[in-house]
């Protein structure tokens, strides 16, 4: 439905004309300045391709939502056009420019005549080109029109998937959800909002989501859209089916440069602008998202008031040049506060200051260069964000704020006290530790008089500082200052690493306490003091989740040491050596001959027979690896895990089957314990050995669990070393029958898994906690037969063999270089 | 493959290929391999692909903030300027890389300039 409105026509009127093409947020922002200006300077015509007057667009989403109505966020009705004797041409886009006789023609046919053009044509949503993308029911967020799509689709209830966990998929979510349909957000990444958050903020996000009873898959790629005529759901690339009966995609925008490249404007990305928004002809202007300055594409309104202002100045009064904008972006989903700005992803020299406060849900982190705020993140207390925002597009010295900026402008700027003194200074009544409710007199009654002089004595006794540790400070400032030169300062438990005060115990137990779910989860209730850990504490974190939670945590790739994710061990020259499973030190002419295949096929520098019973090849290259691994496994081998802090080797003597002294199958009970254990990780590598009689040939007792084969049974050794520091095993018990042997080995290796600090073997664990608890929780049938059942439970999820999965494909980028430069070639 | 080696910077591809706290790497002929990491943060840094220790692949490392352990003795490297954190003293050269539209991009010369 296209409507033309053309003030009254005068011949003698010979102002220049300028046309606009966009009746949007930039076309008609770019007319009002230029009015504000000098009102009388042109002839002014305003195309638009949406059959309305301009309206905000950023007030969609309060209109999907129901806290607005169309009325309410109409910029300029109709009579602001007759007003100015602004010409509207409006449901009829412009389909051509010709820049030589200076004409715009539209879809009608109507052809304009211009002296000056203004491109304000936004953007266009993208859609991603997936089977299913044109279903009825498929649609995008950027107009009107999509919004009373969303709405007659929301009338009827039931389902919807919003492909895009961006600002504007989580908008559309939030839209829907409250107009009752149940939602689900598909996101590629594993963060929401990832150009905006970090991992920290992006967690916190999609919890308070998922409180609100949306469906958040993140890691979540869309295979196809299915239905028959109509759309039905969304099928995920992993396989899962989503049910819906409107899809939103909300993916992205590309900016709209169409009607530039076909006029044969210069066109990056966008149309490319000068600093006065002058495109490569002169008299054509372009302005909005659909213009690229110094390489820039914008998608907020921010930067685009400020190009308005850059266009009007060159029209009118004198060109004053537009140098770019900082942006800040605010989610407008009430309720939930997140705000971002400045470069997250800025440039050298960057440190972070970071505050969590798990028990008010905010996290803050600030990225300071040198003495300058360059970016912010804000969750949960958004209220400093604009000081932030504005002290970073200032770029202001921070030094002077820098120790408490952090806290927010009021703190921060209403001077800094030392905080040892702030805490000396309080009130007995003032609370320290708020999960617990703990007072400052409380723990100096602990300190001065149950005689507490430790951290963690005040802990065991106050419970202060024993939940989310964001008071540690101020407590040991009390130790410190109630106990004075005797206090020792140091915590007795060893914390996991500098980025938190808790010791690795602490930690296990809260994940499970708290039914903590993933690293950036523990991270945030556990204040710790680093945006995302360090080379410690992410293996060490991955390890207790995985653990906790076996089938459902979500693996960490970038939190493993190389050799864990590229399933093989890296050797000083770069290159990777590979060591297939031999079951219990068995192998056959098959798994051999397949051995001396790839040694010679892939040029591997040496096979070796290992300490362990087993081949090992060395110096395969990376990019070589999956292959590698298909020739292993076509012979039926399996990866070895000897680069893992897992099971490691089952070494077996020949037993009761061939020697003459073997007084039980050792070779079978050694294959039996490594079939029941291989692929499970562990806080460090694990060894076992079984051995047909005491002369113990397999070594059995310099094992993390040996059998050592008797005419009457088993004896069961635990926590045996034979690396850095010799240490034979401790004897655990005898028990009579082979099954009792294998069930006791899944106990143990179990209480291991959840008991043992990460990178500890079983070695330092039994002398840490001695051998007497752990044989108690061994032979005790109950809890014996529980923690069996938990191994058991746990293999489950982790008998795949990972080399088979890489050999198919699985995590491809590891093993190939992102590019290639060839200087010679090229140059 | 639009690897256009005849402008200021040569393309990479799209950031996406570098998985987050990651790196990717870039081998030069005749020349030493760059490695290109991707913080947590988006952050995006290039190195010579070169412990300052005993030339252990930072590619291969954990990367944590804006730093990297090398995955042979866990040296400490920032991505910023190629130094060793603590104690360990050493330095690896840092090599200009941006990211326009979504795509990674080395500076010419400085990996040109390093190719014998
Ligand atoms: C290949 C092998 C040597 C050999 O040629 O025989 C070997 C090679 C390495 N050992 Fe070992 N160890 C090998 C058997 C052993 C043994 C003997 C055994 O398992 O019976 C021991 C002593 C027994 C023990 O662990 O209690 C052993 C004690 C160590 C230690 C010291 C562990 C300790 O707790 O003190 C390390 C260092 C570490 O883990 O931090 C180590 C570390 C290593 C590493 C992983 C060093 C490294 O980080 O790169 C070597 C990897 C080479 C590679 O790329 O494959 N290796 N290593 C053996 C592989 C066995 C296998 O089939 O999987
Ligand atoms: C739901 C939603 C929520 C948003 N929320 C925020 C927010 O909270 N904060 C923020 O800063 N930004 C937000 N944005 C982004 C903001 O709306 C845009 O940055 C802004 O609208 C861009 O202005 P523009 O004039 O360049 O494009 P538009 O506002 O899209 O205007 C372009 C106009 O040109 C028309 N057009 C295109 N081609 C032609 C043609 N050939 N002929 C005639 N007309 C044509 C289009 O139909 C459109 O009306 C949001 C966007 C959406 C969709
Ligand atoms: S003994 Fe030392 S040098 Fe030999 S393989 Fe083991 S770790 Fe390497
Ligand atoms: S080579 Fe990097 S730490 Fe040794």
């Amino acid at each position: 439905m296209s409507r033309h409105w053309t003030p009254p026509a005068d011949p003698a009127d010979a102002r220049p004309r300028l046309v606009v093409i966009g009746n949007g947020m930039a076309g008609c922002r770019a007319v009002e300045e230029l009015l504000a200006r000098d009102p009388d300077r042109y002839r002014i015509t305003i195309i638009g391709a949406e059959p309305h007057v301009n309206y905000n667009r950023i007030m969609l989403s309060p209109l999907l939502a129901g806290e607005k109505s169309f009325d309410e966020i109409v910029i300029n009705d109709a009579g602001w056009y007759e007003e100015n004797k602004i010409a509207l041409v409006s449901g009829d886009p412009a389909v051509a420019v010709d820049r030589r006789a200076k004409r715009v023609t539209t879809r009608s046919g109507a052809a304009i005549p211009y002296d000056k053009l203004l491109l304000a044509t936004g953007s266009d949503p993208v859609i991603i080109p997936v089977p299913g993308h044109d279903l009825p029911g498929v649609v995008a967020f950027r107009e009107l029109a999509d919004v009373d799509a969303m709405l007659a689709a929301a009338e009827d209830g039931g389902e919807a998937v919003v492909i895009g966990g961006g600002l504007l998929g989580l908008e559309a979510a939030h839209g829907l959800s409250r107009r009752g349909m149940r939602v689900t957000v598909v996101h590629l990444m594993p963060t929401l909002m990832e150009r905006q958050l970090d991992e920290a903020a992006g967690w916190l996000l999609k919890s308070s989501l998922e409180a609100r009873g949306q469906t958040i898959l993140t890691s979540a790629s869309t295979r196809e859209i299915y239905g028959g005529g109509r759309v039905e759901g969304v099928r995920l690339e992993d396989g899962r089916e989503v049910p819906a009966r409107l899809v939103v995609m909300a993916v992205g925008i590309r900016p709209n440069a169409a009607l530039a490249r076909e006029a044969g404007l210069e066109v990056g990305r966008g149309v490319v602008v000068d600093d006065h928004m002058v495109t490569s002809d002169p008299d054509v202007l372009a302005v909005g998202e659909c213009a690229e300055h110094r390489g820039q594409c914008y998608g907020l309104v921010a930067p685009i008031w400020d190009m308005c202002r850059a266009v009007a100045d060159g029209l009118t009064t004198g060109p004053r040049p537009y140098a770019g904008s900082a942006v800040s972006t605010k989610l407008k989903v009430s309720g939930i506060d997140v705000f971002s700005a400045g470069d997250l992803a800025g440039g050298a020299g960057c440190e972070d200051i970071v505050l969590r406060d798990a028990a008010r849900g905010v996290y803050k982190r600030l990225i300071v260069q040198g003495e300058r705020l360059v970016g912010a993140v804000l969750y949960g207390d958004t209220e400093d964000g604009n000081w932030y925002f504005q002290l970073l597009r200032e770029g202001a010295d921070i030094a002077p704020l820098r120790d408490n900026i952090i806290f927010g402008r009021a703190f921060a700027e209403g001077g800094a006290a030392d905080p040892k003194d702030a805490v000396a200074a309080l009130p007995d009544e003032a609370e320290i530790c708020g999960c617990n409710g703990v007072c400052k007199g409380r723990i100096i009654a602990a300190i001065a008089e149950q005689g507490a002089a430790t951290l963690d004595d005040v802990r065991a006794l106050t419970k202060a500082s024993a939940s989310c540790g964001s008071c540690t400070g101020p407590v040991e400032a009390l130790l410190a200052s109630t106990l004075g030169e005797s206090y020792a300062g140091e915590r007795a438990v060893r914390t996991m690493c500098k980025c938190t005060s808790f010791g690795h115990g602490d930690v296990r137990r809260e994940i499970v306490a708290q039914g903590m779910k993933s690293i950036p989860e523990v991270m945030h209730k556990l204040h710790w003091a680093t945006p995302d850990g360090c080379a410690s504490c992410r293996p060490a974190l991955n390890y207790y989740l995985l653990c906790a939670w076996p089938g459902d945590y979500a693996d960490d790739e970038q939190s493993r040491f190389v050799n864990e994710r590229l399933h093989a061990n890296i050797q000083k020259d770069g290159t990777y050596s590979v060591v297939p499973r031999m079951w219990g030190g068995i192998t056959s002419p098959k798994e051999l001959r397949a051995i001396a295949d790839v040694v010679e096929k892939y040029d591997a520098k040496m096979v070796k027979v290992t300490g362990g019973q087993r081949l090992d090849i060395f110096g395969i290259r990376k990019e070589d690896l999956p292959a590698v691994w298909a020739d292993l496994n076509a012979a039926g081998m399996v990866s070895g895990h000897a680069y893992g802090k897992a099971l490691r080797t089952v070494k077996t003597c020949v037993g009761s089957e061939w020697c003459r002294f073997g007084t039980q199958d050792s070779t079978g009970l050694g294959v039996r314990l490594e079939q029941m254990s291989w692929g499970s990780w562990m806080p460090h590598k694990f060894k076992m050995a079984v051995s047909g009689c005491p002369r113990n040939c397999a070594e059995a007792t310099i094992k993390d669990f040996g059998v050592i084969c008797v005419d009457s049974g088993y004896e069961l050794h635990v926590g045996g070393n034979g690396g850095i520091r010799l240490r034979g095993t401790d004897l655990l018990c005898k028990v009579e029958t082979e099954a009792e042997a294998i069930e006791y080995c899944a106990a143990f290796v179990q209480l291991y898994r959840e008991e043992a600090h990460y990178l500890e073997r079983t070695a330092p664990w039994i002398e840490r906690v001695g051998i007497e608890p752990i044989r108690a929780r061994i032979l005790d049938p109950a809890s014996r037969g529980a923690l069996a059942e938990r191994f058991r439970q746990s293999q489950r999820h982790s008998q795949h063999d990972p080399w088979a999965q890489r050999a198919r494909g699985r995590d491809r980028h590891l093993h190939h270089h992102l590019a290639e430069v060839r200087p010679k070639e090229n140059a | 493959m639009d690897r256009s080696l005849f402008g200021e910077w040569l393309d990479l591809g799209p950031i996406e290929d570098i998985p987050l706290r990651g790196a990717r790497s870039v081998p030069v002929q005749g020349g030493e391999e760059i490695a290109v990491f991707r913080t947590g943060e988006g952050r995006v840094y290039a190195l010579v692909n070169k412990c300052p220790h005993r030339a252990g692949p930072l590619s291969q490392g954990i990367v944590h903030g804006d730093k990297v352990a090398c995955p042979l003795h866990n040296w400490v490297i920032s991505l910023a300027t190629g130094q060793a954190e603590g104690a360990d003293i050493g330095c690896t050269p840092t090599i200009e890389v941006r990211v326009v539209s979504g795509r990674v991009q080395l500076k010419r010369a400085a990996v040109v300039g390093r190719a014998a």
